[in-house]
């Protein structure tokens, strides 16, 4: 086939993108060139639109041993254990088909981690759809859960945590973004970049088929009505294989044998023999004839393209060729040695002893497009005047049931028991938490990990959303009593071409960098996914932030459940009644407009670092943040979890009961002393200058605000777990 | 004590039990799949986990396994040998213990915890045992035990029943049962009871930090009666 413009067109490159790839060339390519420069000059692949951005955020740090830019990042946890986390999309497979979408989502996440020597030891997801009334969306749910555990479950990585959000603006393009944690001691972690040449290239796992070919470039498309036909590039899913994949790679890099090994993911084999030669900035010569296909006659084309599941790429030392499959042998995996590094910088392809391809590498990496985009500000929204007319019809504990029933505050148990979340044996924070927990093994440590995502606050004002996401996770991970170490974060944005859209994301890429660089929070892993856009109309700005935080001695953690009565409960940090954006406002009051709270982040840091300073002085017996739903809904949630009632009496202020109740202030947290504590955790807590209100003791049962307002814990618990199970048994 | 753990592909509670079996004193082995011998051994343990992938029948790949025929020869030798979820599973597929199980009633994967009554009379596994109720953990998306109305009424009149779902008092009712399984059966035994197949996971309850501690207690009486 004659490669033309046309051609180019029908593969995602634009007319200018084209013509610089003849120009760099000097020549047309041919089609499988052109299939590989489409793969590797896509969104996905290329991050062209974004890279101008992401190169702003904080990516270092004193507990930092590799950043992005790898397959995962890598921080310190210690005694010569690391951790290797990131987190990822799988958003438009997971629309078209939500069991293998999100399926392979985990197992490609999975891939990342243990590709770089490290044994996953836990899973988490943050999972978007559209609002419950839509058609779509209960099969969507159903689907991408199913999914997540069929590919979890199996693997025996337990899923700790995560988030569930329901938005009209997923209607058309649900989000599916899984997380791994793997553990690696310091000095076996595995890198990608290629080293010497005439080394022998290696293909192991499952063989090649023609399921995923230009998944990538549909990650990068917009949906519309042919949405349905794109089904057959959604890859399928073999966790068993993984499985196997894994063990066996394990043991592999127990040895001494390997020098670079790289996962086919996006765009397969093109993208991973590519970054191993670029990284190592060599050449990689392939005999296609080598790969192990499982279907006829495939085409170098198909061959390079196809983004079949549970592949990886190996840089072996010469002469260990042996040794490596003697261990793929023994579980049953496919080896092939199918090339070589070599000195040329270009990677080379001959198939039936014809050379197919003949690119120089630095054309399909440095001298891949990189856009400046048009962008345009968001600009701050007037702030709401509500007078006592909007709450007059309110009765607070219909507000506190509604709240705690609605679908993005109710309990997510129907989802996290179809997770196998205790396998490993080492959880000791399951789903439903602030964080999850998982023990290092046979160590003293733990490490808690949480995901976020606010799209409110990102759509209302992207930059201060993009900091309030972060701030968020930093305090769930204090809430558990972890220092909170380093973030992964998955960008899912509308369509980079809209002004509008790219706005979004340059401000809350901003607001993210803003924040963790002063809470000293670094970004060390992370992916985008643009064009989560169903014809004219995009998602919400939906930043996730997945946190890693650390526990030196994991008996020391703290759990949310509310413990002993008579205890004493405090809201720490300063409640001004700030409602705009609000669930309360948008759910109760139905206004949608005005600013998200405003982020202090001297107050994040202060009031943080002292309540996990009063953990460490084993002052707090238990603890939460407050967020979606503010305060009542936050102490709602502990006395659901410890089984136990509060006293609450509200503070004298100038702010009424809903403002005081419901508010996002940010910054907040709720946490339970014992009486002959209170003195010792004031003194701190004046000392570092932290605001306080004493909220109430606890009770044995019942939520008492006064005299005439109570209700029962039961009642509490009925409302906030019945949701999600009656709508997806109706 | 020995014990050996067989590793088939796909398992994995395998280093969950190995774990559990060291913590209570078992001097433990992991015995791979195509190995064809058995080392001398006090119990054998099948773990859980999707082996082969489970793609065929849960466990049915696993009973014509390499390994299998020594596990057989074991068992009817008299030998401990227990099999946890999957390895329950096995179990049934290679008839050394009745019945099948089927897909969950709701058709989900289902993790939690339950409460199980367990059967303490004449069996190595539980004689003695200071709790009959249980709290342990399960995982699985196949726990539905079923058997034909005969292999029920063997399984009533030689007492194989191990242990049933129930609530934490104890009762047996319906709400209890996570998964549809006949009778509330969690886990029986055979008829001379050296075999002992369950859903439940006692290796994942091993301290208190972990979703409960009972598991504990199985393991500390599993070791007390085999000395």
């Amino acid at each position: 086939m004659q490669v033309n413009e046309s051609i180019a067109i029908e593969h995602g490159l634009s007319k200018i993108e084209y013509k610089k790839i003849c120009d760099l060339l000097k020549r047309t390519p041919n089609i499988t060139e052109l299939g590989i420069f489409s793969a590797m000059w896509n969104e996905h692949c290329s991050y062209k639109s974004s890279r101008l951005h992401l190169k702003n955020l904080p990516t270092k740090g004193k507990k930092v041993i590799q950043g992005p830019g790898e397959n995962a990042g890598v921080i310190d946890i210690g005694d010569d254990d690391a951790i290797v986390f990131k987190i990822e999309s799988h958003n438009h497979p997971s629309f078209i088909e939500p069991y293998q979408g999100a399926a392979t989502g985990v197992g490609g996440i999975m891939r990342d981690v243990f590709t770089m020597g490290a044994r996953p030891i836990a899973n988490l997801n943050s999972i978007h759809f559209g609002s419950p009334q839509h058609k779509k969306t209960k099969n969507l749910l159903r689907g991408v859960v199913r999914g997540i555990g069929g590919y979890g479950n199996c693997i025996g990585v337990p899923t700790i945590g995560g988030q569930t959000c329901f938005d009209e603006s997923y209607n058309g393009n649900i989000l599916v973004n899984a997380m791994t944690l793997g553990l690696v001691k310091k000095n076996k972690i595995f890198y990608s970049k290629a080293a010497g040449i005439n080394k022998p290239v290696i293909y192991v796992g499952s063989k090649t088929g023609r399921d995923g070919i230009h998944g990538a470039s549909m990650a990068s498309a917009i949906f519309d009505e042919k949405i349905e036909e794109k089904k057959p590039t959604v890859q399928v899913g073999d966790p068993f294989t993984e499985k196997l994949l894994l063990e066996a790679c394990l043991e592999l890099m127990a040895g001494e044998s390997i020098i670079a090994i790289q996962d086919m993911g996006a765009a397969g084999l093109t993208s991973s023999s590519i970054e191993m030669a670029s990284k190592g900035k060599l050449g990689i010569e392939l005999n296609l004839n080598k790969v192990p296909c499982r279907e006829l006659n495939m085409t170098p084309y198909e061959i390079m393209l196809s983004e079949s599941q549970e592949r990886m790429l190996i840089v072996l030392e010469n002469g260990k060729e042996k040794e490596a499959k003697k261990i793929f042998d023994k579980w049953n995996l496919d080896f092939s040695v199918i090339g070589k590094t070599t000195n040329s910088k270009k990677i080379e392809l001959f198939y039936d002893e014809k050379k197919v391809a003949d690119i120089p590498v630095d054309t399909l990496v440095e001298n891949s497009p990189m856009y400046d985009r048009k962008w345009k500000k968001t600009k701050l929204q007037k702030k709401n005047k509500l007078n006592k007319d909007n709450f007059k019809s309110l009765k607070i504990l219909n507000v506190l049931n509604k709240l705690l029933s609605n679908p993005n505050i109710c309990s997510k148990e129907w989802i996290w028991e179809q997770y196998d979340h205790t396998v490993m044996g080492d959880t000791i924070q399951k789903p439903g938490s602030d964080a999850g927990i998982v023990r290092v093994h046979g160590t003293n440590k733990a490490v808690a990990a949480s995901v976020d995502s606010s799209a409110s606050y990102c759509y209302a004002h992207p930059l201060t959303g993009g900091k309030q996401v972060v701030c968020e996770s930093w305090r769930n991970l204090i809430s558990v009593g972890a220092e909170p170490i380093a973030i992964t974060n998955c960008l899912n944005f509308g369509n980079p071409e809209k002004e509008e859209n790219m706005g979004e994301f340059v401000e809350c890429v901003q607001g993210i960098g803003e924040a963790s660089k002063y809470l000293n929070f670094p970004v060390v892993s992370g992916n985008v996914s643009f064009y989560n856009q169903t014809k004219e109309k995009g998602i919400k700005p939906t930043p996730s932030i997945g946190g890693i935080g650390l526990i030196k001695n994991y008996k020391d953690m703290i759990t949310m459940d509310f413990k002993k009565t008579d205890n004493i409960v405090l809201v720490i940090g300063k409640t001004e009644g700030y409602l705009d954006q609000s669930i309360f406002s948008r759910d109760i009051l139905r206004v949608k407009t005005g600013p998200p709270p405003e982020i202090n982040l001297f107050n994040e840091k202060n009031n943080g670092q002292t309540v996990l300073n009063l953990i460490k002085k084993k002052l707090v017996r238990s603890a939460h943040d407050v967020s979606l739903g503010g305060i009542l809904v936050a102490v709602s949630k502990m006395c659901i979890k410890g089984k136990k009632g509060l006293e609450i009496k509200k503070p004298k202020q100038l702010i009424n009961q809903f403002e005081y109740m419901f508010s996002e202030d940010q910054g907040r947290f709720i946490v339970e002393i014992e009486k002959e504590n209170y003195k010792q955790v004031r003194e701190i807590l004046e000392k570092n200058s932290v605001h306080y209100d004493e909220l109430g003791i606890v009770l044995h049962k019942d939520i008492v605000i006064d005299e005439k307002t109570k209700v029962s814990i039961d009642d509490l618990i009925q409302s906030n777990n019945n949701w999600l199970k009656k709508y997806m048994d109706t | 004590m020995n014990s050996s753990v067989v590793i088939f592909p796909g398992s994995n509670c395998d280093r969950d039990m190995d774990v559990a079996l060291k913590k209570f004193g078992f001097k433990n082995k992991m015995i791979w799949h195509n190995d064809v011998e058995l080392p001398k051994s006090d119990l054998v343990v099948l773990p859980g986990g999707f082996s082969y992938g489970d793609y065929l029948r849960c466990g049915s790949m696993a009973s014509k396994s390499k390994i299998i025929d020594s596990v057989i020869k074991f068992a009817k030798s008299g030998g401990l040998l227990m099999g946890i979820c999957n390895g329950f599973q096995i179990l049934t597929e290679t008839e050394l213990l009745p019945g099948a199980l089927l897909r969950n009633k709701y058709s989900q994967f289902i993790c939690k915890n339950v409460f199980i009554k367990i059967n303490d009379s004449k069996n190595n596994y539980f004689k003695n045992i200071k709790k009959n109720i249980l709290e342990l953990h399960i995982a699985h998306n196949e726990g539905n035990f079923f058997c034909s109305s005969d292999q029920m009424k063997n399984i009533n009149d030689n007492n194989q029943i191990a242990a049933l779902y129930c609530n934490k008092n104890g009762e047996i009712d319906d709400k209890s049962n996570p998964n549809g399984a006949m009778n509330n059966i969690a886990g029986i035994f055979n008829k001379e009871k050296n075999i002992l197949g369950m859903m439940p996971h006692p290796e994942r309850m091993i301290d208190k930090y972990l979703s409960g501690d009972d598991g504990s207690v199985f393991f500390q009486n599993l070791i007390s009666n085999l000395k």
